[in-house]
């Protein structure tokens, strides 16, 4: 048998549809960010970070990537004889398979898992969120509040508090009631999405609630503890947690690592992100390039010029190619004489030569306007721009592209070029 | 698997001047984010060799901790794994390893309690890619006793720090001198030999028997009449690093492409410890040219063709020139280094100058006192 205090599920399965072409063919929480990173590896290195050695990380929409990406835990040392990182995929049983319908019912599904370890907690953390938090702490707080859950929350400006699951708080932090996105928000301190449950509590309500459809923490298990009168309190962060769900939002956040001192600064010594470093090489600045306020990682090739941008691994971009404001995943290649502004390119992207993205002004989307509604051109992984082509703002390409989609070497603000022979 | 693996990194070298004082030469921070054994133990992971001794001696306190986990280099298993061997006091003597041939035979258990046919030992400093199995091909079809990997130097090369060699037509070594001070050869050793286990066993145990230690005077000059000793030609990127001037311009070569190109872009890759810095930051103002930099460094200054390790910062209005810079340094503002070495984790304060001779690089050694400041 073995016994921990407290252990993590960490909620990966959704496909955060609207990153459009970022995520075609990955989940969420794989998608990179800050250069480097993964958004995923947030909530893992602040797992190691407060000695939470034992995570269960559930897996639904195109776990691929980020299967390869967690592999047996290595890169945040949680490859462990006893505990450390477990995928959870759904699966099939004597009585039917069934998707994860809903983030309790993915917990629910994996009630072994957690049993496995007979911990006093579980903490819950959905692996789409830029934040740095000292989980120990608010198990602490959680012991001391001798709560049966405690909800992370946050302050947001009240008119952003019906996009939120909103507590409200007596003068001891409990929670005297709760919100799912109300209209009228009573408070403004939101749910970050991280709760801490005692076991015995969170197994009975995910056990008692397991035939409601869609069995989700915010609309059903929480509510259901708070009429059963559980002790549930809120926990105040009021550190950086950003949700990067949108094309907007997310391409903000990396933009806002460049500034000298950055808001969240990766730079600190004792909290360090970590991640699967997949090219440990040096990077090249070539004499005739010029770089000035961006973030670079290993392995790039430099020979143009990268303004105001984060640039991801191994990424080439040749002489006379000029980069502005600008997202760049690993090992896109741009080639010499492109002109880049305003995009977010995705892994293994190859841009031709004498290109230009991101011209014009702005356009609605014909293609998807929930989705896509900023000055954003966006590019899917793996996906191919011919030489000579021209990209307006607020557009999607995603696969192998030739001239011929390009009518008068153009796609115009708000188009989109989506090749679907790309996905397998 | 057929071979072991041995790498030879215990020796201390004056020509490093004060750059050995803090570290082994295999420790030596190379190419901006490794060091100069990850060549040689990836090298050995490539070509699928599964049990690796090392063996140190001088400095080893920055070896052992760039070895403390072996899975970077993807050993530590079940069978096989990486071992690092120091001298120790046994109760048949307490000698310090006297000489490369010693150090191997105080290790005798180890090759004699493995069961792989042969042994690639190789030199913690070299700065190369090579697939042992090709070598131990060859070895085996020269019928060889020894092969002993070769390069061709450039005529003008200054060949007197190496083991030179003269090969006939068939490969096999005819003359072998070590650091000759005049000679017209100029294909010399590289330091990675293949041998059958059992033949280096009885080597050993004879060249310890007449009281000899080294293994290039006593073993392989020695012997070259008697036994079939093979030279396989390195045809490509070799360098030695025990030199400040050949440590200098192994870093600078890796400021040419296609000895980039060929290290981290071509199958297999070369691996390291990894230490999860962030991605290099640029910050308004800067300016870099014609410089590799690692991760973790924040700019601020000018940076022109020099090789910037981790975690370096550079404050506004700097001048870094042709100019090697270890990991950890902290360069306050205003500061001018020129063809310099800044040795790791040093401070350097605001408003000074360091300037070396481009025949004569500068090693530059502060303390760290960042947090005094």
């Amino acid at each position: 048998m073995i016994k921990k205090e407290m252990i993590a599920m960490l909620l990966a399965g959704g496909q955060g549809s609207r990153l459009g072409v970022l995520t075609k063919n990955v989940a969420k929480p794989a998608v990179s960010f800050g250069g480097k990173y993964s958004i995923i590896d947030f909530p893992l290195s602040n797992c190691i970070n407060s000695s939470v050695d034992t995570v269960g990380v559930l897996t639904q929409y195109k776990p691929l990537r980020l299967n390869a990406h967690i592999g047996i835990g290595i890169p945040w040392d949680l490859d462990r004889n006893r505990g450390g990182v477990t995928i959870l995929q759904p699966y099939e049983s004597q009585t039917g398979a069934d998707w994860f319908s809903g983030t309790a019912n993915a917990i629910y599904q994996n009630i072994e898992y957690i049993d496995n370890y007979s911990p006093e907690y579980v903490l819950i953390l959905s692996g789409d969120h830029i934040y740095k938090m000292d989980y120990e702490v608010m198990l602490e707080y959680h012991k001391a509040m001798n709560a049966d859950c405690t909800i992370a929350s946050m302050p947001v400006p009240m008119e952003e508090a019906s996009r939120f699951g909103i507590t409200v708080t007596d003068e001891n932090n409990r929670i005297i009631d709760f919100q799912e996105k109300p209209k009228e928000p009573k408070s403004n301190l939101a749910s970050m999405g991280i709760y801490i449950f005692s076991w015995p509590v969170l197994r009975e309500a995910l056990i008692t609630n397991k035939d409601v459809p869609g069995e989700d923490f915010g609309k059903h298990i929480i509510p259901y503890l708070f009429k059963g009168g559980k002790r549930i309190f809120a926990y105040e962060f009021n550190g950086y947690w950003k949700d990067v769900g949108t094309l907007q939002s997310y391409w903000q956040s990396n933009m806002e690592l460049v500034a000298i001192i950055p808001e969240f600064n990766l730079y600190e010594e004792y909290w360090k992100i970590y991640t699967d470093t997949k090219n440990p090489a040096p990077q090249f600045i070539s004499a005739n390039s010029n770089v000035e306020r961006c973030l670079i990682a290993e392995g790039c090739e430099i020979h143009g010029e990268v303004h105001n941008s984060v640039i991801g691994e191994g990424v080439i971009i040749e002489s006379g190619a000029v980069v502005t404001d600008s997202v760049i995943m690993s090992n896109a290649v741009i080639e010499a004489g492109t002109k880049v502004d305003k995009a977010i390119i995705a892994q293994d992207v190859k841009v031709g030569r004498n290109c230009e993205i991101g011209v014009g002004e702005f356009a609605p989307s014909v293609y998807d306007q929930r989705v896509y509604n900023a000055d954003l051109a966006t590019i899917g992984e793996g996906s191919v721009i011919p030489d000579n082509v021209k990209v307006g703002r607020n557009t999607a390409i995603y696969g192998v592209t030739t001239a011929e989609d390009y009518p008068d070497g153009l796609l115009a603000s708000g188009g989109a070029i989506i090749k679907e022979d790309g996905e397998i | 698997m057929r071979a072991i693996g041995i790498i030879l990194a215990g020796g201390n070298n004056k020509r490093m001047r004060e750059l050995s004082n803090k570290r082994a030469i295999s420790a030596m921070p190379v190419a901006g984010s490794f060091r100069a054994i990850d060549f040689a133990l990836s090298n050995m992971s490539n070509s699928h060799i599964q049990k690796v001794a090392v063996l140190t001696q001088y400095n080893s306190r920055s070896l052992n901790q760039h070895l403390s986990s072996s899975k970077w280099w993807d050993f530590g298993r079940k069978q096989g794994g990486l071992y690092v061997y120091t001298p120790t006091i046994t109760a048949k003597h307490s000698d310090w390893f006297r000489g490369t041939a010693d150090a191997l035979y105080q290790n005798l258990e180890f090759l004699k309690a493995s069961h792989e046919p042969y042994v690639i030992v190789a030199a913690g400093d070299g700065i190369y890619k090579l697939d042992y199995n090709k070598v131990l091909e060859y070895h085996i079809e020269k019928k060889a006793d020894i092969t002993v990997v070769v390069k061709t130097m450039e005529p003008s090369t200054d060949v007197s720090r190496f083991g030179c060699v003269k090969l006939n037509d068939d490969g096999r070594v005819v003359d072998f001198e070590e650091k000759p001070i005049a000679t017209d050869a100029n294909t010399i050793s590289c330091g990675i030999y293949v041998v059958r286990r059992r033949q280096l066993i009885d080597l050993l145990e004879k060249a310890h028997e007449e009281d000899r230690t080294d293994f290039v005077n006593d073993i392989l000059v020695r012997y070259k009449n008697v036994k079939r000793i093979y030279g396989y030609k390195l045809e490509t990127y070799w360098s030695n690093i025990a030199s400040v001037e050949s440590y200098y311009k192994t870093n600078m070569d890796f400021l040419k492409r296609d000895v980039r190109d060929y290290f981290f872009r071509t199958l297999p890759g070369v691996y390291t410890k990894l230490e999860d810095n962030p991605p290099a930051k640029y910050n308004p103002d800067c300016n870099v040219r014609h410089s590799i930099l690692a991760s973790g460094c924040i700019i601020n200054g000018t940076v022109e063709n020099s090789v910037l390790f981790r975690k370096v910062y550079v404050g506004n209005n700097c001048v870094i020139k042709n100019s090697i810079i270890l990991n950890d340094v902290y360069i306050g503002d205003n500061t001018v280094i020129e063809n310099c070495i800044v040795e790791s984790r040093d401070t350097i304060r605001a408003n000074t100058t360091y300037i070396g001779d481009p025949d004569d690089i500068k090693i530059v050694v502060e303390k760290n006192v960042r947090y005094q400041m």
